[in-house]
């Protein structure tokens, strides 16, 4: 667990250097991702100690996400002001970018599936 | 006696061991209540524990920095989380490399739709234009959207917030207007509601399946990049119209 963990360290911290050298405009974790999975695909397998760090760090993700919500707090005055056009703006925009994302992607399959047919 | 339980309160809110503790616990405990709610989408846990955690602050007067010095522990752990993402996508490689044009269409209809009614919806509201700015990029993940808000002249620490409400919000709705839609297939739904509300989004489709999980990681992996490209164009498409 201790190698594994060390290792998405080591990843984050090469992806924190490259967008700093390079002035990327990504955050680091994002390009270690990115690393990662290219590291993967090269090795051709999951190593499963890795798998299992991987996997217990992210069944609990939501956590990682607390003290940045608490941080509400801070907004209180501003938001007294604006909480409801906030929240309405949202809970309306989130819906609709699930839908047309689920939609869009739902159309290009069945599309594609419909072409795979007639080439038979 | 109370002398001394000041003194044991000021030595605590000194030392970050209060500040992770809490979170830990408040977590905990809403976890606990979701799980026993059968995992309703409505009993979100990240809501549960922010509530809990805002009114204990509350309660005691406790400054939001003096939290977060211990917190911050918590909050580290999403860079090592973010890179840990790459398993999971590996994992479904084969799948996604089938789907190529049905997953880069449904990215950039769900990156745009959420940028444009983002702004769209606050703007006809009468939104101050620094929150507006603060709002567009909230459908990213934190450490992103906070880095394109300070770019376009929001408020870091409140697009953080906003970033909060939309994940909880992505993640309590998916479920209703999925279903509504009629999309059943693990890998559309996951890759939908990773776009819209990256990784409160993600953690609530790893809660459903692996593959649900694996798609909606790398809607929010992709859909990070595509905002901070598609965000200054956007931006200036609204101030022209």
């Amino acid at each position: 667990m201790l190698g594994a963990l060390a290792t998405l360290l080591v990843y984050q911290l090469i992806g924190e250097v490259l967008v700093l050298a390079l002035a990327l405009p990504l955050p680091g974790p994002v390009v270690g991702m990115l690393l990662l999975f290219v590291s993967l695909w090269a090795k051709g397998a999951i190593p499963e100690k890795l798998r299992d760090t991987a996997n217990g760090l992210l069944q609990h993700l939501s956590l990682l996400f607390v003290p940045a919500g608490v941080g509400v707090m801070v907004h209180f005055a501003r938001l007294s002001g604006e909480w409801l056009p906030l929240v309405v703006a949202v809970l309306a925009s989130t819906a609709l970018a699930i839908a047309a994302a689920a939609l869009t992607m739902r159309l290009l399959m069945r599309q594609g599936a419909s072409r795979e047919g007639e080439a038979r | 006696m109370s002398p001394r339980i000041a003194d044991i309160w000021v030595y605590l809110a000194a030392t970050p061991l209060l500040g992770l503790t809490i979170t830990l616990l408040a977590y905990l405990g809403a976890y606990r209540i979701y799980e026993r709610s059968g995992f309703t989408p409505l009993l979100n846990p990240v809501a549960l524990a922010i509530i809990a955690l805002v009114a204990a602050l509350s309660a005691t007067g406790t400054a939001y920095q003096t939290y977060f010095d211990g917190a911050q522990f918590v909050h580290f752990l999403l860079g090592p989380a973010t890179v840990a993402l790459a398993v999971p996508l590996y994992a479904q490689l084969r799948r996604m490399r089938q789907l190529l044009v049905p997953l880069a269409g449904a990215l950039a209809a769900g990156s745009v739709t959420a940028i444009a009614s983002a702004i769209g919806i606050a703007w006809l509201l009468g939104v101050s234009e620094s929150s507006l700015l603060s709002l567009a990029p909230k459908s990213v993940t934190a450490p992103i959207a906070m880095g394109i808000a300070e770019k376009i002249g929001g408020v870091p620490s409140l697009t953080a917030v906003l970033v909060v409400a939309t994940g909880v919000s992505g993640a309590v709705m998916a479920k209703y207007v999925l279903d509504a839609l009629g999309i059943r297939d693990h890998g559309v739904r996951g890759f939908a509601v990773g776009i819209a509300s990256h990784g409160i989004g993600t953690a609530r489709a790893f809660q459903v399946s692996e593959q649900a999980g694996a798609f909606a990681g790398l809607g929010m992996g992709l859909n990070g990049v595509l905002t901070a490209i598609l965000m200054p164009l956007m931006l200036a498409l609204w101030r022209w119209l």
